[in-house]
């Protein structure tokens, strides 16, 4: 959102040696400046409401919230990126998330049970399935269209706006579906859609042993061509930071208990006894946000480890020079379009697995809270710039400033005020940013 | 018409009777040059003259109408940036075309990155490999890890240059190489193209400025209006007679002394 960039110390002057700013010892170590300055951000968002707020906040309760409602948002804005970054734009993903999610209800709720009988274990699959494929060729059905006959991607995909969300309503005739299979709901959360304490910590202790390893093989490729390590202190510091961040997001996760009423049901229902002073039974982490967690995960590894990932960066940064670099740059185009569509039905099967209900309204305005996410994460409209774990900050602002300001009860047209100047503020003070370290 | 090199041996490149028209004009009609390996060729002509549209041709950028193409006396089919890069045939572009948003590395392996077992980016051995090659052409540069955008116009050119060397071009094309730059990163630019000379890379050079022709190259094939007006050795001609093949396309022995001293006007 915005980035801090310690301003040269007096003491610079004063002392010998060479003029360093904070900022700019951190770039020299690869360390992402504007992510450190969009982390400060948030962390000083939910202070401010949780003072405001009067300490509800920074709860597990609306943590736990918070982190189910912006799940959603944060998986389609990963391909938002690699949308944008490509100097494309996908307006139609809100609608594209009516369709899909449509005919996934559909398809579950009232096409398969006939055919496979009512309660058939893999109805939830198929469903899933086909919904990621028709995601997959109605991304690559624009993207051909923008590549191919040269239609700029703002035209194709304003006209799928309209047309998705038409045939969201013509699917079902605009009726709302309920509700989905009980396995498929558990991709919304909800009470019993999350992991529970022990694979919530299981998977805490695989995500630290993975931070650990990354930073020393890393520390290992590097000695090995003999390029300049990191100082080792600051290896050590980010890999203490990155497992407590894992570890304490299990445990703010861990401390979100079942409400009573359904501990007590889920209780009769186990026939667990239930102790003096109520059942607690930790949630522990959603399945939207292991989905998540999965999504970031293979976007950063394809944008960064695969060549369709730099591509897509070429392509942003010079179309004319990738071509001549002999990237098939129409085909790389389609398949952008076409990982953007499956990740709208990824998208598309969380929101209606939480509201276990499908309606042909379903995804309106998600086109727009997508690439203001991944733009307040510091995607650039002009191409070639952006990053994942950046728009899944973007995502997690705008859902942090909506959420704290419902706490605070703040009505929603101030609240679309208030989204509304932090996108332009927040991409002014990136231009400005970037300004000043262009010079 | 064309002046034949006093090289011996088969040319590096030879392309024969090229055409290229966009609807109608024909932006290179019958233009026949070559080069032989250890040569810089100046291509020089006016604004319009055809020289981009032509080196286009040999590094794929640009379909030719007719005309054969020969590397090393073999007959070639170019179709596209691939296919020249395949031949050994390297191109400069005039806009450097770099991917401003990415480091040297990147941009010199662009489109050939080199791979890990898994399938993987390999970025360590290809800054690795990045770091050699600039070791030996610019010991000085040491931005690998900035986008191109923030690097100066002569370490830009390095980089383009670096990667041309690091896949071994045997045919350099070098469209306006030092128009962007300043003069001590224009003297860097020669340096670098006397040495690739010297270790037999043919280099064909589109210069405006006749100096840095006078100075590099070995022979000059003059164009105007998609033609060829010929091609001379540069030792045997005077820079005024270069600059009337330019302008009014006559060799310098049909044009007479009185539309020289009219070039002066």
């Amino acid at each position: 959102m915005s980035v801090v960039e310690a301003p040269p110390t007096q003491s610079d002057t004063l002392e010998p040696g060479p003029r360093r700013s904070l900022g700019s010892y951190l770039r020299d170590n690869e360390i992402d400046t504007r992510m450190v300055g969009m982390v400060v951000v948030l962390l000083a968002i939910w202070i401010v409401f949780h003072l405001l707020s009067g300490g509800t906040f920074i709860t597990p309760r609306n943590l736990w919230n918070l982190s189910v409602q912006f799940s959603a948002i944060a998986i389609m804005a990963t391909g938002m990126v690699l949308v944008i970054v490509s100097r494309n734009i996908d307006l139609s993903v809100g609608s594209m998330v009516g369709t899909v999610g449509m005919v996934m209800a559909v398809l579950q709720a009232e096409w398969l049970p006939p055919v496979l009988g009512a309660g058939n274990s893999w109805i939830w699959l198929i469903s899933l399935i086909i919904g990621v494929v028709l995601g997959a060729l109605i991304g690559a059905f624009q993207g051909s269209i923008v590549a191919y006959v040269g239609v700029p991607s703002f035209i194709v995909t304003l006209g799928g706006l309209l047309v998705w969300r038409g045939f969201a309503w013509l699917t079902a005739s605009g009726r709302t579906i309920a509700p989905m299979d009980p396995t498929f709901q558990l991709l919304g959360g909800g009470s019993s859609g999350s992991l529970g304490e022990t694979g919530s910590w299981i998977v805490g202790g695989v995500a630290c042993v993975g931070i650990v390893a990354l930073l020393l093989m890393g520390r290992r490729r590097r000695r090995k061509f003999g390029f300049r390590l990191r100082p080792a202190w600051l290896d050590v510091v980010l890999g203490v930071l990155g497992c407590a961040v894992v570890l304490g997001a299990v445990w703010v996760m861990n401390s979100y208990y079942l409400p009573e009423n359904l501990a007590i049901r889920y209780a009769e229902e186990h026939g667990i006894p239930i102790p003096e002073g109520g059942l607690q039974i930790p949630l522990g982490i959603p399945y939207p946000v292991l989905i998540l967690v999965g999504v970031t995960l293979v976007m950063s590894y394809v944008t960064n480890r695969l060549r369709f990932g730099r591509y897509v960066f070429s392509i942003g940064g010079n179309p004319e020079a990738a071509s001549l670099a002999g990237i098939k740059t129409k085909r790389t185009i389609v398949r952008v379009f076409m990982t953007m569509g499956i990740l709208v039905a990824v998208s598309a099967a969380v929101s209606i697995a939480r509201l276990n209900a499908a309606v042909s309204g379903l995804g309106t305005l998600n086109e727009l809270y997508v690439i203001a996410a991944a733009v307040i994460g510091g995607t650039s409209l002009s191409g070639g710039i952006g990053t994942i774990p950046g728009a899944i900050l973007g995502a997690l602002v705008m859902q942090s400033l909506q959420s704290g300001m419902v706490l605070i009860g703040v009505g929603a047209p101030v609240q679309d005020v208030v989204l509304g100047v932090t996108l332009v503020v927040a991409v002014a003070i990136d231009t400005i940013y970037r300004r000043r370290a262009a010079r | 018409m064309t002046i034949a090199s006093q090289r011996g041996g088969t040319p590096l490149v030879e392309m024969r009777d090229m055409s290229v028209s966009f609807g109608g004009v024909h932006a290179v009609k019958d233009v026949s040059i070559d080069l032989y390996p250890g040569e810089i060729l100046g291509l020089v002509g006016g604004n319009g003259a055809g020289k981009s549209t032509l080196v286009k041709t040999l590094s794929g950028a640009q379909k030719a109408d007719s005309g054969e193409i020969y590397i090393d006396g073999e007959p070639v089919s170019i179709n596209s940036p691939r296919d020249a890069k395949n031949l050994g045939i390297e191109t400069i572009y005039q806009t450097l075309a770099l991917a401003e948003n990415q480091d040297a590395p990147s941009n010199m392996f662009l489109g050939r990155e080199l791979m890990t077992r898994w399938g993987t980016l390999d970025d360590s051995s290809m800054e690795d490999a990045a770091r050699k090659v600039m070791g030996r052409l610019n010991p000085k540069f040491q931005n690998f890890k900035v986008p191109v955008e923030s690097l100066s116009g002569g370490q830009r050119q390095s980089v383009a240059i670096a990667k041309a060397v690091y896949f071994n071009a045997r045919i350099l094309i070098m469209d306006e190489p030092t128009a962007a730059l300043g003069p001590a990163e224009t003297d860097q630019v020669r340096q670098l193209m006397r040495q690739l000379k010297e270790e037999g890379i043919g280099i064909i050079m589109i210069s405006h400025d006749i100096h840095d022709v006078f100075d590099l190259a070995d022979r000059i094939s003059v164009m105007l209006q998609g033609r060829l007006v010929g091609t001379v050795n540069k030792d045997d001609v005077t820079m005024d007679e270069v600059l009337a093949m330019i302008i009014i396309g006559k060799l310098p022995e049909e044009v007479t002394t009185k539309e020289l001293e009219q070039l002066h006007g």
